[in-house]
């Protein structure tokens, strides 16, 4: 019966389906490249620099990544986090003494992710299902009102910022700028990484696939989606607050900036420039907007205005190339992927 | 006692009247459809029922519990489950993965971290596809399929955690007479699992699957009966001639 419903309906028989996975290339590549930096970039302590930068923003940009491109929240508060963390090791290096990163580091996770996860109370647990317009504008203030605080707070150097912050330390070892504190802050990212791509690729990652797709029909199978939301938006609190602590360490000064709308949009465009919904997307936008900036301001005849390129350069791809760089190489099937035992043999 | 009893449920929409005064019974183990005239408040009252919209005045009762104030995601893990009326199939994941979504829902969050169940749920995700003829399709984005295959594929997510009642909103919709043919032969063996309302226009669709009818009209219950006694009320036949 069943044979003769399925001819008489035309259905179509078992296709093969090309499994070109561009994706674990590009992964593979991209770690390849960041391991080999401190081989290749030894005599350059600028490019050091820079990459270390790089490296620790696209811890925020992957945190912003799982808000926006994971679970559907927009998020313009991702900077909070990240600069409350990075006062946080500030003042504990200048009032305790204490710089130990085994200490430190958790530390300000535990921050990153304890006032995100208060911020998801009102945000996003309410009674209501929230827009992402309240959410984007709760996470908005939420950044402007602490850059403002800090601003005016004597005790954390007000306008100023705390700077000739302690170095990082473990054991008696201090990490100055270089290549052993790029390694401890790719070690970071690899290890973020890893547990972010845990998080999506677990079952727990297909309801986010599904979520940002169609909330409500989420809620009908019995999910409590706002709860998920908030588990994650915890978790990307956490990678920011990593993120922080190792900026504040790898710049020696923290400021009002750093938890602003400034450097939470930044962080949206390192995300979207990349291509959100994959976590390589965000590493390789923070690198080609860090790497274009440095090319573009290091450029005799356009260094009076290379932030005016950058800016259209920027608007270009957010516009006609909505899926970021990745989107030129990366199909929206592979993107989302499966998730069943049996993704691999289909 | 009934598996589900809605009782004196109004629903108001400004001043417009949707649902006024509805009661329903339905008991385990039956299939019970619901039909009337468009905007007769068929869609609205399995809404009600589902959490979509809670109502202006009544109560529900499911399974003995009062769910009336409860939202969706409670009542599906008290055992309700709803297929929309516009096909809400998640268009970009695979066949196999929209089944496996509504099957892990149960799952703590805990479980579904580490994927606990991934390889546990598997055969019963491919059973569930085995049994709406979807099998082939696995691989598929669901928004490849056919309007039909849609169609089947939200019964069988709808069907997936093993609900006590199944709330289907016209399942047969935009069909082909031999999709619709097909439908009600797959329907019809989950009698022993589960309890169905059913909304539908098809007249004799429904009255091929169902062991009793609920007639709205102008959001109030105009008949309730078999079948056979439906199709004798007369106040039935006269909307039915005159307004469908």
């Amino acid at each position: 019966m069943g044979a003769t419903v399925g001819s008489a309906l035309g259905r179509a028989g078992p296709r093969a389906r090309r499994s070109l996975r561009v994706l674990p290339a590009v992964e593979l590549a991209t770690l390849a490249v960041l391991v080999a930096v401190p081989f290749i970039l030894s005599e350059r302590a600028e490019l050091i620099t820079l990459m270390t930068n790089v490296v620790i923003l696209s811890l925020l940009a992957i945190s912003f990544d799982l808000c926006w491109g994971f679970s559907g929240i927009m998020s313009f508060g991702q900077a909070l986090f990240f600069g409350v963390a990075g006062y946080l090791v500030a003042l504990v290096g200048r009032d305790l003494g204490f710089s130990q990163l085994w200490g430190t580091l958790p530390l300000a996770m535990l921050a990153g992710g304890v006032l995100a996860a208060a911020l998801a109370v009102f945000l996003l647990l309410g009674r209501r299902a929230p827009t992402s317009i309240f959410v984007a504008f709760g996470t908005l203030t939420g950044a402007y009102a602490a850059e403002r605080l800090v601003a005016g707070w004597q005790y954390v150097g007000a306008g100023n910022g705390l700077s000739a912050i302690k170095l990082m330390a473990f054991g008696s070892y201090e990490f100055v700028e270089g290549v052993e504190f790029y390694s401890v802050a790719l070690t970071a990212l690899l290890l973020v990484y890893a547990a972010s791509r845990w998080l999506v690729r677990s079952q727990l990652g297909l309801v986010l696939a599904g979520m940002r797709q169609n909330e409500e029909r989420l809620a009908f199978f019995g999910y409590r989606v706002q709860v998920f939301k908030a588990l994650v938006f915890s978790f990307a609190g956490m990678i920011a607050g990593l993120s922080g602590a190792l900026y504040s360490y790898h710049q020696g000064f923290t400021g009002p900036s750093n938890l602003g709308p400034g450097l939470s949009t930044t962080a949206v465009i390192y995300c979207l420039f990349g291509g959100s919904g994959t976590l390589i997307g965000p590493v390789l936008g923070t690198a080609a907007i860090e790497l274009l900036s440095y090319v573009l301001a290091d450029t005799d005849a356009i260094r009076q205005f290379w932030p005016v390129i950058l800016g259209i350069v920027l608007l270009v791809v957010v516009m006609f190339q909505p899926t970021g760089l990745l989107g030129l190489v990366v199909s929206a099937r592979e993107r989302i992927g499966s998730f069943g035992v049996r993704r691999r043999a289909r | 006692m009934a598996l589900l009893e809605v009782s004196g449920v109004t629903k108001l929409y400004g001043p417009l009247r949707a649902l006024d005064g509805v009661d329903l019974r339905v008991e385990a183990g039956t299939f019970h459809g619901l039909i009337g005239p468009n905007g007769s408040g068929k869609s609205t009252l399995l809404k009600s029922i589902a959490g979509a919209h809670f109502p202006t005045t009544g109560a529900i009762r499911f399974d003995g519990a009062d769910i009336t104030r409860l939202p969706p995601y409670q009542r599906a893990r008290s055992g309700l489950s709803l297929k929309f009326q516009i096909t809400a199939v998640l268009a970009e994941l695979s066949v196999y993965d929209n089944v496996l979504l509504a099957l892990q829902s149960l799952e703590s969050n805990w479980s579904l971290l580490l994927s606990r169940s991934r390889r546990r749920l598997d055969a019963d995700v491919m059973h569930a596809l085995e049994r709406f003829r979807l099998v082939d399709r696995a691989d598929d984005l669901a928004g490849e399929l056919s309007h039909g295959e849609q169609q089947w594929l939200e019964i069988a997510m709808a069907l997936a955690p093993r609900p006590k009642l199944l709330l289907l909103d016209e399942p047969t919709g935009g069909m082909s007479p031999e999709e619709r043919r097909v439908t009600g032969e797959l329907l019809m063996p989950i009698k022993a699992e589960c309890a169905l309302v059913i909304v539908e226009h098809d007249l004799d669709f429904i009255k091929n699957i169902c062991d009793r009818l609920t007639v709205l009209d102008q959001g109030r219950v105009l008949g309730d009966g078999t079948v056979e006694e439906i199709e004798r009320d007369p106040r039935v036949q006269e909307i039915y001639t005159s307004r469908v």
